[in-house]
């Protein structure tokens, strides 16, 4: 072979792959383009904008007012119990979902493919119709309080309480801890386990210098998971939540619709999606990197 | 003097699988003992159970004269070298070897110490930081033998733990392991299926099949004197000729030979008689064998082999394997040459089932 035809095949071959498949990604570029991308622009342009007293707003006159208006005390708490909800939430997943996925892990094939159809059975019906159900159990006369009532505890009163919110969704994005944990469990190397514990540590020391560092990619993912859809949820505090529990989403949406102060509902979501963006960069940066 | 590993009457059964079936086995401290058979045979699950990743079924394990049944693990005073070595992906070299130190509580400045000097013992200086994944298949499995060393345990067990490497380095590691062993003096138990792997390093073989113990020797004596066919066959490449037992100094062969060959078999037993093809001779159709047996053949092939040739010779009812060294200036025997295949008295070993 002669040294000066190599380099033009080698940079056809590099434009052949460049170009492999990009036909076929073009739809779905244009979809994103078109569906994501633009009204993702047309979100931050308008939280620069300034909102006229007809309601309208003025694609004029740029200025931070809307971000400013972040700083005052009703939206500042209401992001902050947006934030620590959506914590709460993730932690108690994490705390139900670890053991539960670890059990699973060490099941037989039968008995997992069996579990995780249980796991994921509860989306088979909508969304919107479980919160209700929720709503339906944690009411005044619902089972849960007459329930608590006849063993002597007295009526149950957690409905339209931030308890009621985050036990809400949990039960919604549970599964969405256990699937990435459980991922990350069941390919763990078993044999690691047993290489620790004949070194001399104890069921608990393994757990805590080998198996949980081991699962933190599934850590990490499942919080995420969790994390980013709690922060911005809607359905379940409007629904469990009541007046009182106002948070992001349910703020937003009374901005754009009932305030039709569009700059302020723009700005709320902007920022919004930099703190989710950033717990993505998290994901990718700690747990998407494979051990 | 105690046994470093004592196992009586050990079975271990996996559901309706029996993995290991009522073996007796003691390994004396200070020695090279090796475990071999081919896979499935019950040997790693042999020294999984002394490392005490599982339990026997039935059964008394001891080591240095503690039972140790149903010990954990990591109240053992063994460890264990793991097939794929099993370092821990998320640490550096350093950790990795100090791990079963940490874990007992030894301070953190000893442990540091320890762990250096143990990679230093297997020539990782340097190298400390690195992970698992930076480092070569033989580095790796220094890395094992260094992180299980330091520990100091009085016996320390291999599993299979050269499969994954090539030939030459495997080599160099069989001569390095040995040399190890002599120096700390503890007893090592070393898993393998590599016949030659175990003859070359140990003091001792059990030769293991379907969960049974066939053999317990020297390297010479299961070499020599194979207590069945299996172990003969195992070991090394032998001819297997089938025959009778005639008396106690002779035995038939199927064709009607009648070869001196010694053993305590009764009269009529069905045996095989093994014949390793560097113990056997080609010699012309009119040459007398000096122990009376001679088998007439002719030469079917030749493989040549370089240090050595092996002619395959046709008998009457099988083909024999004779092997031959490579001497210069020597008469090479061509396929269809009539041979009588000859042997010196007590070159064969009778094997029963």
């Amino acid at each position: 072979m002669t040294a000066a035809a190599t380099p033009e095949f080698e940079v056809a071959n590099e434009r052949n792959k460049r170009r492999r498949g990009l036909f076929m990604a073009l739809p779905a570029y244009l979809y994103l383009i078109l569906f994501f991308a633009l009204p993702l622009i047309i979100v931050v342009v308008y939280s620069f904008a300034t909102r006229n007293r007809f309601g309208g707003t003025d694609l004029s006159g740029w200025n931070l007012e809307a971000y400013a208006k972040l700083g005052e005390p009703i939206v500042r708490d209401i992001l902050f119990r947006s934030l620590w909800l959506a914590i709460l939430t993730t932690i108690i997943c994490l705390l139900f979902a670890y053991p539960f996925a670890y059990f699973l892990a060490t099941r037989s094939q039968i008995v997992r493919n069996l579990m995780l159809v249980f796991v994921m059975i509860p989306f088979w019906s909508n969304f919107l119709v479980r919160n209700y159900a929720w709503r339906v159990l944690l009411g005044n006369d619902g089972p849960v309080s007459r329930l608590t009532e006849n063993i002597g505890l007295g009526e149950t009163t957690i409905l339209f309480t931030p308890t009621a919110v985050v036990l809400g969704l949990v039960y919604g994005f549970l599964p969405f801890m256990i699937l990435p944990l459980y991922a990350s469990i069941e390919r763990m190397d078993w044999s690691l386990i047993e290489a620790s514990r004949d070194l001399g540590a104890t069921g608990i020391q393994t757990f805590r210098n080998v198996t949980f560092p081991l699962s933190l990619p599934g850590v990490i993912a499942g919080s995420i998971l969790v994390f980013i859809p709690s922060l911005g949820a809607y359905v379940t505090p409007e629904i469990l939540g009541g007046a009182k529990t106002t948070l992001l989403g349910s703020y937003i949406v009374t901005q754009f619709l009932t305030a039709r102060n569009w700059p302020v509902g723009a700005s709320v979501s902007t920022v919004l999606m930099v703190v989710m963006l950033a717990a993505t960069l998290v994901y990718f940066r700690k747990g998407g990197r494979t051990l | 003097m105690t046994a470093a590993v004592e196992i009586t009457g050990v079975t271990k059964r996996f559901d309706d699988v029996v993995a290991v079936d009522d073996i007796d086995l003691t390994i004396a401290d200070g020695e090279f003992f090796a475990m071999l058979g081919p896979s499935g045979c019950g040997k790693t699950t042999t020294l999984r159970m002394i490392a005490g990743l599982e339990f026997p079924t039935e059964g008394s394990l001891q080591i240095f004269g503690e039972e140790v049944g149903t010990l954990p693990p990591n109240k053992r005073p063994v460890n264990t070298v793991f097939q794929n070595y099993a370092l821990f992906p998320h640490m550096n070299l350093l950790e990795n070897v100090g791990f079963g130190l940490k874990m007992k509580g030894v301070a953190k400045p000893e442990t540091t110490q320890r762990a250096l000097a143990a990679i230093e013992l297997v020539q990782l200086g340097g190298m400390e930081k690195r992970r698992p994944n930076q480092l070569s298949g033989g580095q790796q499995q220094r890395v094992a033998l260094a992180r299980a060393l330091v520990n100091e345990p009085k016996v320390l067990l291999l599993d299979e733990p050269l499969g994954a490497l090539d030939l030459k380095l495997r080599q160099e590691m069989q001569g390095e392991l040995k040399s190890l062993q002599r120096d700390l003096g503890v007893s090592f138990v070393f898993v393998t299926h590599d016949q030659e792997e175990a003859l070359t390093m140990s003091d001792r073989i059990a030769v293991m099949d379907q969960g049974k113990l066939l053999q317990v020797g020297t390297p010479e004596e299961i070499y020599e004197r194979p207590a069945n066919r299996f172990v003969a066959d195992f070991i090394g490449q032998t001819n297997l000729l089938e025959g009778t037992v005639a008396d106690a100094t002779t035995v038939v062969l199927e064709n009607g030979t009648r070869v001196a060959a010694a053993s305590d078999h009764a009269a009529g037993t069905k045996v095989a008689l093994s014949l390793r093809p560097e113990r056997a001779n080609l010699a012309t159709r009119d040459a007398a064998p000096s122990d009376g047996a001679g088998i007439d053949g002719t030469v079917a092939g030749i493989t040549y082999l370089g240090n050595a040739l092996v002619y395959r010779v046709a008998l009457d009812w099988m083909e024999v394997e004779v092997r031959d060294e490579n001497r210069p200036n020597a008469d090479r025997l061509n396929a269809g040459d009539p041979v009588r295949v000859i042997w010196e008295p007590g070159a064969v070993a009778v094997v029963a089932e």
